[in-house]
Order: structure tokens, then C-alpha cells, then sequence
């Protein structure tokens, strides 16, 4: 408690030194955030793409049912279907419907004889996409087959690219609030160089002298992620509403408060440790 | 109590601080070192209190090993040797009550029981009324009460006093000094460095003369007025 109190001391005594080490950390968590917000969501995002029907085919108008039933019977027996679907006119027509009730312009002009009769796919691999795939451009009564394969593989590497821009950002921050933590600090260990001298002297441990230094850090660290994280869930709520009509039918958002938590009691762990680790190094050349 | 066999210091630039130093102390005693600036009696207190190993030799205090001591115990050494510092080392932005009070909050004592020693530890010393003020405010006398107050928080056996009546008029060194007498009457072993003649000539107290590190003279004043006594 005593600590406690002389390290509250140390951080009302230089209240710009502590403003400019939690904004870094506000920082750097703010990133964190936005980031893990990013990954989280474009995982969801192919999900939802992989689970979809990765493979479309559009039938000609005069396809006959029995046709089209021995094609969907050739692609279950391959045994690498998860997923096969008959879509009629009069169901594509009900889709369409459904996609654009908000607009009755939209719906006057499209009858079901325009709409193409569908069948819709999905592999339990992805690999496997192609196989199916050719097999339905082979097929006379097939008009065009829609392959979602590039939509998924694009997307990945639109995330990879994504994540390991993310992780280097946060590394250099990272590393960034662990120096500027190291000098504020620092500085505030060499303001009380005497008082650590007679301290030692006075048979203080080495442990009583860094707890106050120590818990400064994690002060910082802990204020820091905590409004970082603040901003990016205010900043996510905010947002919500439009992404929510950008990513139409995905079940991203409105984004859980469990996961929310779960991402700040996470953050709170990085924050402890970079802070304990800041001020051990900074405490560490005056205590050897 | 206190023993040192043939310790040396040297420095890293090769100055010798301290040569071939041996002697005891026993439990209780009172005694003066002397010697001239620079002769090494800073040096052998900071041994003492292990602020620096002995280049070679040994030295015990009570049971401790001090030159082996491992790091960790070093507080607990601090603790049985209370230190009056030659520049007093008094923190200067806490009043004399928190001054005597901070070896005791390093040490973790329980805070009532800590501020009734304090309490008594300055109505001890004779500065109970300057309690709440900084060291600023007082003068040369009452801060070396002040600095012998917070080497007195932990009841040490050993009170190393350095310079203590350095920066101090006749009056306030006697009074210092007799201070000192009366803790030592209670029980503690007083290690007393100085220059004041007048004070090691008046008082019979055995004297350690130390001079370019080495120790060249360590008589018993009481016994040697004995025998001048006992001669005439």
C-alpha cells in the first residue's frame, strides 16, 4: 500500500512526463485494437464466404429438370460435396425480392422467366472447387458458372497482407512506448538518486526501492490501453451502422461485448507486462 | 563484537584508502577514530556497513561475515548498525519526523507502532518540538540530532557516527557528544570518527588513529591515565 502511495506521488509530481507516457501507450493500444478489430472481422468475413456457395451455376432456359437433377446426382457422387442446392426461377425470383424490397423500381422490371434457374455448390476444401467447377462448365445445359475460389483467395491475401502490416506496426509502437516509458522513468529514477542512495543505505531492499517504479509503468500501461481501447470500441459503435449496410448478410456486427471484454482484459495483460518490463530496465542500471 | 584482520581497500585507480587494518571492538565500548581528511575513516565505516567490500582481509560484525555477506542480507546488516552520515544525508523535502520515519517504512514496519517509536526516538534526541519541520529550517546542531535520531530508529548495537561534531561550535559538539555518551550508557556500541582533540583528550575512551590508511595507534586513554596515575 505504501508503495502504492509513493508511486501515486511520483506520477502527480510530473503530470506532463505521465500524460506523454500513457498517450503513447494510448496509442499503441488504440492500434492494437483497430487491429485485432481487423483480423477478427475479415476471419468472420471468410468464414462467411467459405461456408457460402462457392460454386454457382446458372442454367439455360431450356435445361430440363431431369438434366439438371442427373448433374446435381453426378456431383453428390463425387463425394466432395458438403453442400448442393436447387434454386428455381420462382425461388431466384424470391431471393431478388428479399435483396431489394426497399426498392419497388427494382422489382416492377424483373419477372421470374428472366432469372436463371441456379444451382448452388460448396466443398468441404477448397481444392475442390475446381473439380466441381469444371464439371458444371462441361455440362450442356449450364449457361455460367460463377467461382467464388478468387473472391476467398483475394480476400486472404488482402488479410495476410493486412495482419503482417498490423503485427509490424504494433511491434515498432510497441517498442516505441517501451523506450518512451524507459526514459520518463529513467529520468524520474535519476531525479531521486540520492533519495535511492539513503535508502539503501537504510536498508531498503532493492525490491522497495523499484515497487513504486514499477507500479508507475503499469499505471501508465494499464490508463493508456484502457482509453485506447476505449476510442477504438467507441470508434467501432460509431462505425457500425454503415460497415453494418458495407457487409450485408455477414453476422460481423453489431460486434459481441464479450469479445470486447475479452480483447480489453488481453490488451490489460500486454500493458502490465510492457509496463513491468519498461520500468525493470529503467530501474535496473541504478539498482546493480 | 566488531573485528577486522589485516583489511585492505584499495581503489580502482590504485589509491589505497585502507592498509592492513586489525582490531576489535567489544560489545558496548565507545570509541573515537581519528585521523586526518583523507586518512581512511569514511572508508572503514563504509566497510562496516558493507557499502563497499574490503579488497582483502576479514571483517565480523557480531556473526555476520561482512566481506562474504550475500547481497540479499546486506539490509538486515543495516538494520543492527545505525549510521550518523558526515553530510548527513537528511531528506530534504520531508520533515524531521518523516526523515526518522523513512528507515522504519523501508523496513515495513507497521505504521502506529512506527510512529510511537519515532515519537520516542526524538523526545530521545532532544528535537521533539522541530518534528514537523525540514531540515532547512533547523540548525547544525539539531540536524545531527536529527541524523542521530534516524540511525537510533531500528535500536541498532552499532552506531557508527562520522564527523558528527564536524560543522559544530564547543557547545553544540559537547552536547552532541554527550548524546552519544548516553546512548552508548544504554548499550550500543559508538564507533565516533573525528578531528575534535579537545573532545578525544577529554573523555577517556579508547582511540583509533588512523593516518594514510594505516592504523597507527590504538590506546585505551582510560587505562593510560591509570598508569600515569598509578606511575606517579
Amino acid at each position: 500500500m505504501r508503495q502504492v502511495k509513493t508511486s501515486w506521488k511520483h506520477i502527480r509530481r510530473n503530470p506532463y512526463q505521465a500524460l506523454a507516457a500513457i498517450c503513447i501507450m494510448l496509442l499503441t493500444f488504440l492500434a492494437i485494437s483497430v487491429f485485432a478489430f481487423i483480423v477478427f472481422g475479415s476471419s468472420v468475413v471468410i468464414k462467411y464466404f467459405e461456408s457460402k456457395p462457392q460454386v454457382t451455376a446458372f442454367f439455360k432456359d431450356e435445361a430440363q429438370q431431369s438434366d439438371i437433377d442427373t448433374l446435381k446426382n453426378t456431383l453428390e457422387q463425387t463425394g466432395k460435396i458438403s453442400h448442393i442446392r436447387f434454386i428455381s426461377k420462382q425461388e431466384a425470383l424470391q431471393i431478388y425480392k428479399a435483396q431489394n424490397k426497399n426498392d419497388p423500381l427494382l422489382l416492377d422490371l424483373v419477372t421470374a422467366d428472366i432469372l436463371p434457374a441456379s444451382l448452388e455448390i460448396s466443398t468441404g476444401n477448397i481444392d475442390d472447387l475446381g473439380t466441381a467447377s469444371d464439371t458444371l462448365k462441361n455440362s450442356p445445359i449450364v449457361s455460367e458458372v460463377v467461382y467464388q475460389k478468387d473472391v476467398v483467395s483475394t480476400l486472404t491475401q488482402w488479410t495476410n497482407a493486412a495482419r503482417i502490416i498490423g503485427i509490424i506496426l504494433i511491434v515498432v509502437l510497441a517498442l516505441v512506448s517501451i523506450f518512451i516509458m524507459m526514459t520518463v522513468i529513467g529520468f524520474k529514477v535519476s531525479q531521486k538518486r540520492d533519495e535511492i542512495e539513503i535508502m539503501r543505505l537504510l536498508s531498503a531492499t532493492n525490491w522497495y526501492i523499484r515497487w513504486p517504479f514499477v507500479l508507475e509503468g503499469v499505471f501508465y500501461g494499464v490508463v493508456g490501453t484502457f482509453f485506447g481501447w476505449l476510442i477504438a470500441s467507441a470508434g467501432l459503435f460509431y462505425a457500425t451502422p454503415y460497415l453494418q449496410s458495407f457487409l450485408k448478410g455477414i453476422p460481423l456486427l453489431p460486434v459481441s461485448p464479450i469479445f470486447l471484454l475479452e480483447l480489453l482484459a488481453g490488451e490489460l495483460l500486454i500493458a502490465v507486462i510492457l509496463g513491468v518490463l519498461a520500468s525493470s530496465l529503467a530501474v535496473l542500471r541504478y539498482l546493480k | 563484537m566488531i573485528k577486522l584482520q589485516n583489511v585492505s581497500k584499495k581503489f580502482g585507480a590504485g589509491d589505497v584508502a585502507l592498509e592492513d587494518i586489525s582490531f576489535t571492538i567489544e560489545s558496548g565500548e565507545f570509541v573515537f577514530v581519528v585521523g586526518p581528511s583523507g586518512s581512511g575513516k569514511t572508508t572503514l565505516f563504509r566497510l562496516l556497513i558493507r557499502e563497499m567490500k574490503p579488497t582483502i582481509g576479514e571483517i565480523h560484525v557480531g556473526e555476520w561475515d561482512i566481506a562474504n555477506l550475500p547481497t540479499q542480507r546486506i539490509p538486515y546488516l543495516r538494520k543492527k548498525i545505525g549510521v550518523v552520515f558526515q553530510d548527513l544525508k537528511l531528506l530534504r523535502d520531508r520533515t524531521i519526523f518523516e526523515n526518522v520515519l523513512f528507515p522504519l517504512e523501508v523496513a515495513d514496519m507497521e505504521e502506529n507502532a512506527a510512529r510511537q517509536r519515532v515519537e520516542e526516538i526524538l523526545e530521545q534526541v532532544g528535537i521533539a518540538q522541530h518534528r514537523d519541520k525540514f531540515p532547512i529550517q533547523l540548525s547544525g546542531g539539531e540536524l545531527q540530532r536529527a541524523a542521530i535520531a534516524r540511525a537510533l530508529a531500528f535500536s541498532p548495537e552499532i552506531l557508527l557516527a562520522d564527523e558528527p561534531t564536524g560543522n559544530l561550535d564547543n557547545a553544540t559538539s559537547w552536547e552532541i557528544v554527550k548524546l552519544l555518551q548516553d546512548i552508548n550508557h544504554a548499550g550500543t556500541t559508538i564507533l565516533m570518527a573525528t578531528h575534535n582533540t579537545d573532545i578525544v583528550n577529554s573523555l577517556l575512551k579508547r582511540v583509533l588513529t588512523i593516518e594514510k590508511g594505516k592504523l597507527v595507534k590504538d590506546e585505551v586513554k582510560e587505562k593510560k591515565e591509570r598508569s600515569k596515575k598509578e606511575e606517579k
